[in-house]
């Protein structure tokens, strides 16, 4: 009785505060948008260019564009003091955070990946790659979540903890990487895909399963300097 | 039923080179209340902090009771977007899920926010946060046997002064107990304690 | 299980700041005596005595100091992230306090190695930098290490930066593997036109034994300056209390 009431208070309560501030979900997806967009731009706008670093760029964007979002996870929480009753009540904390979590990639990596096979065409990807680096995203982005929710607790007590977040997590983000843009690159040579999606469904279990746990641990850290 | 809520024992904290206090002990029995008075920085929001196992950095003992614990401390714990009852919702999910929701209502009722169910926090001014707030108190109620509360008294007017003191009394017939820190001494009365904290102790 | 008494003196006792700063002091001299004569031995062995690789010349004598930083990146990340759990689990305030000495000393190492590297990618590769499976965890590392130092200074008080940090060591730990596997795997994928140091023939025992010198030699310095680095940090920590203050008032009145 006590954890899915854990669970599914903390998800409506996020749920609700989610669909009142659209923006705050809004913003990193343009961003995603934005930096696509800004490719060609500053690449080139030539097909053959562009085909071979659709997947790299689509990839890179998306972690950047997490990131962007990361800082809010826990801000908001902790300046209201909602974070103490959370850790002064939510026993086992884990599961307010998995709540917390899925809330944010529902508005944020979910329809990044619905987005990512429109702004695949935008960027020339090779078609038979489109679904791939699509599947990808879907087992990759709750990886970037749930990493990235370690760096946001351990920062939250900080004014200005950006940058020092993005030295946190970028460099944790890049197996996601490699394997998400790996991806691609199979399935343009018509090799199977399957193993490496398996490869990140097994990250994506893994992070699930842990994560949470450093995220709890940090975030009690977090209350404790008040 | 003669143990007490909460026992202290020789508690020691320092905090930026400073000795907040040491040698710190006293006890919580049920149906009283203590009042932690002090001047600016003697660490009565600390020893609070401490008290609801947020701070490990400390020597000595405390040891509670059994049961959730009531915590409100100088930041409201409410977002401003959701209304007032779906904040204290969410609450009741941490602390006592499967409550009824009707239970928010009357609470509302009791700190005199009836018909504010509705209205997002941020709508509200400062003193209808607080009592926003301070409807965690007869929400729980007994459920929660032990309340810590950092300053309850700020942003209130007279009458929601009264209102607390009046859940403080009910709850301590209710055989509950409470600490809490203020400035603004209450009236002496039977099982209303009063702890000195700071270097020069009681005036 | 009960655990014996005698063993549980020993814990309290290696937790313990103090017992840690007396007991270490006398093993500084042979520490770094030891580091001196064996990285002095290799060096002069791999320097001067050693035969010139047959495909890379003399420019392969770099590693005599590559290899054992490198090496010991590594060693002081595993040794950060071990003081991560002990301190969470045990709560040991000497883990976090090596944990705070050992980073900016693993991060120097993790410089020196990749700096090294470049020197020696010229004469090799014909660049300063290849994306090597190798270099690049490196330069991982090297952010894994930055991001430990900086969250150390951003928080503002100790206990909670130890713990921070600790929990940080201990997920860099889990991912250094996986970003190692990771960075190999895509590597494979990319067909690197570049020499693989890894598929090198088996050295001569005249080259690998002054290697294995160095590498004892950078060990023995590395746990002499990490004790150092710690030492400096129980001195910081625990300046308020009575032998610390006895301690620098004697240090102060030597001649």
């Amino acid at each position: 009785m006590k954890i899915p009431g854990l669970f599914w208070g903390q998800f409506r309560r996020d749920g609700a505060l989610a669909l009142r501030q659209p923006g705050e979900l809004a913003n990193p997806l343009a961003f995603f948008v934005l930096v696509i967009t800004l490719f060609p731009l500053g690449v080139s706008p030539e097909s053959a260019v562009l085909a071979p670093l659709a997947a790299g760029v689509l990839w890179i964007a998306a972690l950047l564009s997490t990131l962007l979002g990361l800082e809010g996870l826990f801000r908001r929480d902790r300046d209201e003091g909602t974070l103490e009753q959370l850790v002064l009540h939510g026993d086992p904390l884990v599961f307010a955070v998995l709540a917390r979590l899925l809330v944010h990639w529902l508005g944020t990596g979910l329809p990044l990946t619905l987005l990512a096979p429109v702004l695949g065409a935008m960027l020339a990807l090779p078609e038979e790659a489109r679904w791939p680096v699509t599947a990808g995203l879907a087992l990759g982005t709750p990886i970037l979540v749930l990493l990235g929710g370690v760096g946001a607790a351990l920062t939250v007590s900080l004014r200005s903890g950006g940058v020092l977040l993005a030295l946190l997590v970028l460099p944790l983000f890049i197996p996601v990487l490699i394997l998400g843009v790996s991806v691609a690159e199979l399935a343009v040579a018509g090799l199977p895909t399957a193993p490496v999606l398996a490869w990140l469904g097994a990250g994506a279990a893994l992070a699930l399963v842990t994560a949470p746990f450093a995220i709890a641990g940090a975030l009690s850290i977090a209350v404790e300097t008040g | 039923m003669d143990t007490p809520l909460l026992t202290v024992r020789q508690l020691r904290c320092e905090r930026d080179e400073r000795v907040l206090f040491a040698d710190l002990s006293f006890a919580v029995a049920r149906g009283t209340a203590l009042q932690l008075r002090g001047p600016n920085g003697a660490g009565k929001t600390t020893l609070l902090r401490i008290l609801a196992g947020f701070h490990p950095d400390y020597e000595g003992e405390v040891s509670r009771a059994p049961g959730p614990l009531a915590y409100l401390g100088h930041r409201p714990a409410l977002s401003g977007l959701l209304t007032a009852e779906e904040n204290l919702a969410h609450y009741l999910s941490l602390t006592a899920p499967g409550t009824a929701l009707s239970a928010i209502t009357d609470a509302l009722e009791r700190v005199g926010l009836a018909g504010y169910e509705d209205v997002p926090c941020q709508a509200l001014s400062a003193g209808q946060q607080r009592r926003v707030s301070l409807a965690r108190l007869p929400l729980l109620g007994i459920t929660a046997p032990l309340w810590l509360l950092d300053e309850p008294f700020t942003a209130l007017d007279d009458r929601g002064i009264a209102l607390v003191t009046t859940l403080l009394e009910e709850h301590q017939a209710a055989g509950g107990g409470a600490i809490f820190t203020t400035h603004q001494p209450l009236a002496p009365r039977p099982g209303l304690e009063t702890l000195w904290l700071g270097p020069e102790g009681a005036p | 299980m009960k655990v014996p008494a005698p063993l549980v003196r020993l814990w309290h006792r290696l937790g313990s700041p103090r017992w840690f700063f007396e007991t270490t002091a006398p093993w500084l001299p042979w520490l770094l005596g030891l580091g001196v004569v064996l990285l002095g031995a290799g060096a002069f062995w791999g320097l001067a005595l050693a035969p010139a690789d047959y495909l890379q010349g003399n420019s392969f004598r770099i590693i005599y100091v590559h290899v054992p930083a490198a090496i010991l990146a590594q060693s002081c990340y595993m040794l950060m992230g071990t003081c991560g759990v002990v301190l969470l689990v045990w709560r040991m305030k000497l883990a976090d306090m090596v944990l705070e000495a050992a980073a900016p000393i693993g991060a120097s190492f993790t410089a020196l190695a990749l700096i090294t590297g470049a020197v020696w990618g010229k004469p090799t590769w014909g660049t300063w930098w290849a994306w090597d499976a190798r270099v690049t965890s490196m330069l991982i590392l090297l952010f894994l290490y930055l991001g430990i130092i900086g969250l150390r200074q951003a928080l503002a008080r100790p206990e909670a930066a130890g713990r921070a940090c600790a929990i940080l060591a201990i997920v860099g730990l889990v991912n250094i593997p996986i970003i190692k596997y990771s960075v190999d795997w895509w590597l494979t994928l990319h067909q690197p036109s570049t020499f693989k140091l890894t598929e090198k023939p088996a050295m001569p025992p005249s080259m690998w034994i002054p290697l294995l010198l160095s590498v004892l030699g950078f060990y023995a310095l590395f746990v002499w300056s990490v004790l150092q680095s710690t030492r400096v940090v129980v001195l910081e920590r625990e300046r308020r209390t009575a032998w610390v203050q006895n301690f620098v008032t004697e240090q102060g009145s030597k001649p």
